[in-house]
């Protein structure tokens, strides 16, 4: 069965088939919804009938690296933040696998919205994640160039980027992009966000365009203090289907699974088969941001069972168990991840501040000459102190 | 030289910029089949295919959303919102990503995208139809805000918008679509005054009449009254509302003493009060009297059938300049 069959399958409402696939219940989540999962807490490697996965050791060793370090990225961010290097950072503490196991399913040419906290994702795209820690000390708004890694700006207004990721995976298709060596774009956005009319509109578009898009959701079951209950009566991935389009929901925190259920999406979207929405079910450990107290709304206990779900655990445990590392695999994990937190803690603190004058800059492909009348007055008032000061220096003498 | 109504004026304009450029697309709803509910964008979609000239779902942020992904991909959309009211599902789009994106991006990231939205009332409309949104548009930086007045303007004016790389608002003055004028459809662009700048329609040396839009018509005439009373007004489209053209506004001023802003928007906080300051400021020691505005009042628009003593008109307009010489 080619990947094409197995799409149109799915989008029949039929269920594909795999003669390797064990005889084991599917895992189910507390709503009764299926999950995907082929790795499982334990480390346990499982089946999926609809999602065969073939992976080497040294690529799930490369998934633990980048599960190691976007975990070691964000620790060293949080911490830059209590020191007041950064004003805030949004923490993707618990939806590493979630983010790597569907930005490695990304080839070059796919182009990625992000909402502002896919640091796992700009990692996988290959941004520094100095570029990140640029927004979160207000040095910048983002500032980075899309087209440099395929990877959008982070955009803070929730779902919008829904909408601008479907209106370039229309521009693919009148380009001519669509078949083989198709593209495709991969949309990111939260539980909360389906709430917001932006995406509800670009589930609209990109359904009757048949846009080649994927709409990735991850449902880290908080929206700051709100629960998916004041979001939906019914599980996310279901959404999909009012709309036109399948979905399916994802174990979230089983990089493996992210990245088999990412993969066949965004080859059908390449193909021309249309959108997919996936709802990655996840948990956000940690504050929505560092400015955020989850202990005024929620349970502790939630929190510890979904540590027995760690998404990093379980992949150290297979490793483990199946032989396919040693211990120093690991230790030289730990190591470079350090040293990737070394450097970005460093380069943080020296992080300078822009010129005054260069907020000036940008608003337009050319300043009006409004806007360069307000420079030239600014920087004129700016130099007028340096000459009051330098005065009264010359007095003091 | 042809004689064209402004909405064929803009149909014209529209295809030699859909022919000037393989990116640029049209979008919007019922603009292709239909030509739009004022025939704006008639024929074109017969003529450059579904894939260029786009009939949307019926959802403006959508619209501007899509319009802001097709530009990051390279395209050169021109949207329309249907109507002066119904910008406001998109304002989001408009005024968080738009307006900011090129800026978030240091430069990285333009978007060539002009927004056609036909504005004012004088149709009789329902609500919703009638309105003048533009001054929140020319409060957010990083947009640019035009207004065309006649059929010669909306023709190299839309061109011009479609070619900047700047994201434009275009706001078309629908009670004037169906006026006729001389429109060069022979000649380039290079001719053309710029988009960002005002336009001296009729010398004068008594007063400054600054407008634009659906008023432009309405200034005109009251000048031709006006000089019946040995008065002589100066008349200039502003054209271009964000930037603005102080230096063709400063300069009439200078020259009056005195001046009166006219718009449909509602004055209070509005792009009269701007142009008052900018003014005042700078041609302060020229002024014989305060600058005065003539626009709504400051309520919602009203039923149509209320609607003539709520525009500003010709008789409100020499009213405004008697009381600026009464000083």
């Amino acid at each position: 069965m080619t990947v094409k069959d197995a799409g149109r399958a799915a989008r029949a409402g039929k269920r594909a088939t795999d003669s390797r696939a064990p005889a084991r219940e599917p895992e189910r989540e507390a709503d009764g919804a299926e999950l995907i999962q082929l790795l499982t807490p334990e480390g346990e490697r499982v089946e999926h009938p609809d999602y065969p996965l073939e992976i080497s050791a040294a690529e799930v060793k490369a998934l633990y690296r980048d599960l190691v370090i976007v975990r070691r990225i964000d620790f060293e961010a949080i911490a830059l933040q209590r020191q007041g290097e950064l004003g805030i950072w949004a923490s993707l503490l618990g939806q590493e696998a979630a983010q790597i196991g569907s930005g490695r399913a990304l080839s070059p040419r796919d182009m990625a919205f992000p909402t502002y906290r896919e640091h796992g994702v700009a990692w996988c795209r290959g941004l520094d994640p100095l570029k990140l820690l640029e927004l979160f000390r207000g040095v910048s708004h983002g500032g980075w160039d899309p087209t440099a890694h395929n990877f959008h700006l982070y955009t803070i207004v929730i779902g919008s980027q829904t909408l601008h990721a479907t209106g370039y995976a229309m521009g693919i298709q009148r380009d001519g992009a669509v078949g083989d060596g198709g593209e495709a774009v991969i949309a990111y956005f939260g539980d909360g966000a389906t709430s917001q009319g932006d995406v509800n509109e670009a589930f609209i578009w990109a359904s009757v365009n048949n846009a080649p898009i994927v709409f990735f959701c991850q449902n880290n079951q908080w929206a700051i203090s709100e629960p998916l209950e004041r979001q939906s009566r019914t599980p996310l991935y279901l959404r999909a289907k009012g709309f036109g389009f399948p979905g399916v929901r994802v174990d979230g925190n089983d990089v493996l699974a992210c990245l088999a259920v990412t993969r066949k999406a965004m080859q059908a979207a390449r193909e021309g088969q249309g959108p997919t929405l996936i709802e990655a079910f996840t948990y956000r450990m940690g504050a929505h941001t560092t400015t955020d107290d989850p202990t005024r709304y929620r349970l502790s206990a939630e929190l510890e069972a979904w540590k027995l779900k760690d998404p990093i655990e379980r992949v150290k445990q297979y490793l483990i168990r199946t032989g396919q590392a040693e211990m120093s695999f690991f230790d030289e994990v730990e190591a470079e991840a350090a040293a990737v937190g070394s450097r970005v803690r460093t380069a943080c603190q020296r992080m300078p501040d822009p010129e005054p004058v260069s907020m000036f800059d940008n608003v337009l492909t050319a300043p009006t000459d409004q806007l360069a009348a307000e420079r030239d007055g600014f920087a004129a008032y700016l130099d007028s102190f340096e000459a009051e000061e330098a005065v009264a220096a010359g007095d003091r003498r | 030289m042809t004689t064209l109504t402004l909405s064929r004026a803009l149909n014209e304009g529209l295809r030699k910029a859909l022919e000037a450029n393989d990116k640029a697309l049209i979008m919007g709803e019922d603009v292709g089949k239909l030509g739009g509910v004022f025939r704006v964008t008639d024929g074109l979609q017969k003529d450059f295919g579904e894939a260029r000239v786009i009939d949307t779902p019926l959802a403006e942020s959508g619209i501007i959303g899509t319009a802001i992904g097709l530009a990051l991909r390279g395209y050169r959309p021109i949207c329309e919102i249907q109507f002066d009211g119904f910008i406001f599902p998109a304002f989001d789009q408009i005024v968080s990503q738009l307006a900011k994106m090129r800026y978030r991006s240091r430069g990285a990231v333009r978007l060539p995208i002009v927004i056609r939205v036909p504005f004012g009332g004088g149709i009789g409309a329902v609500e919703h139809h009638s309105e003048s949104p533009e001054a929140l548009f020319v409060h957010t930086p990083g947009l640019r805000v035009v207004s065309c007045g006649d059929p010669a303007d909306a023709y190299t004016m839309i061109q011009q918008a479609a070619s900047s790389d700047d994201p434009v608002l275009f706001f078309e003055p629908k009670r004037r679509y169906w006026d006729k004028a001389e429109v060069d459809t022979e000649g380039g662009l290079a001719a053309a005054l710029p988009m960002d700048k005002a336009r001296v329609l009729a010398d004068g040396t008594d007063l400054t009449l600054l407008c634009y839009g659906p008023m432009v018509r309405t200034c005109v005439e009251a000048a031709v009254a006006a000089a019946s009373d040995g008065r002589s007004l100066e008349v200039i489209d502003l054209r271009s509302l964000a930037p603005l053209d102080t230096e063709t506004i400063f300069a009439s001023v200078r020259k009056t003493g005195r001046c009166v802003v006219v718009h449909e928007a509602v004055v209070t906080g509005g792009l009269g009060a701007e142009i008052a300051a900018e003014v005042t400021q700078e041609c302060f020691y020229s002024l014989e009297a305060p600058v005065l505005r003539v626009g709504a009042y400051t309520t919602p628009y009203p039923p149509s059938r209320l609607e003539e003593f709520y525009l500003p008109d010709l008789d409100r307009i020499l009213d405004a300049a008697d009381r600026s010489f009464g000083y």
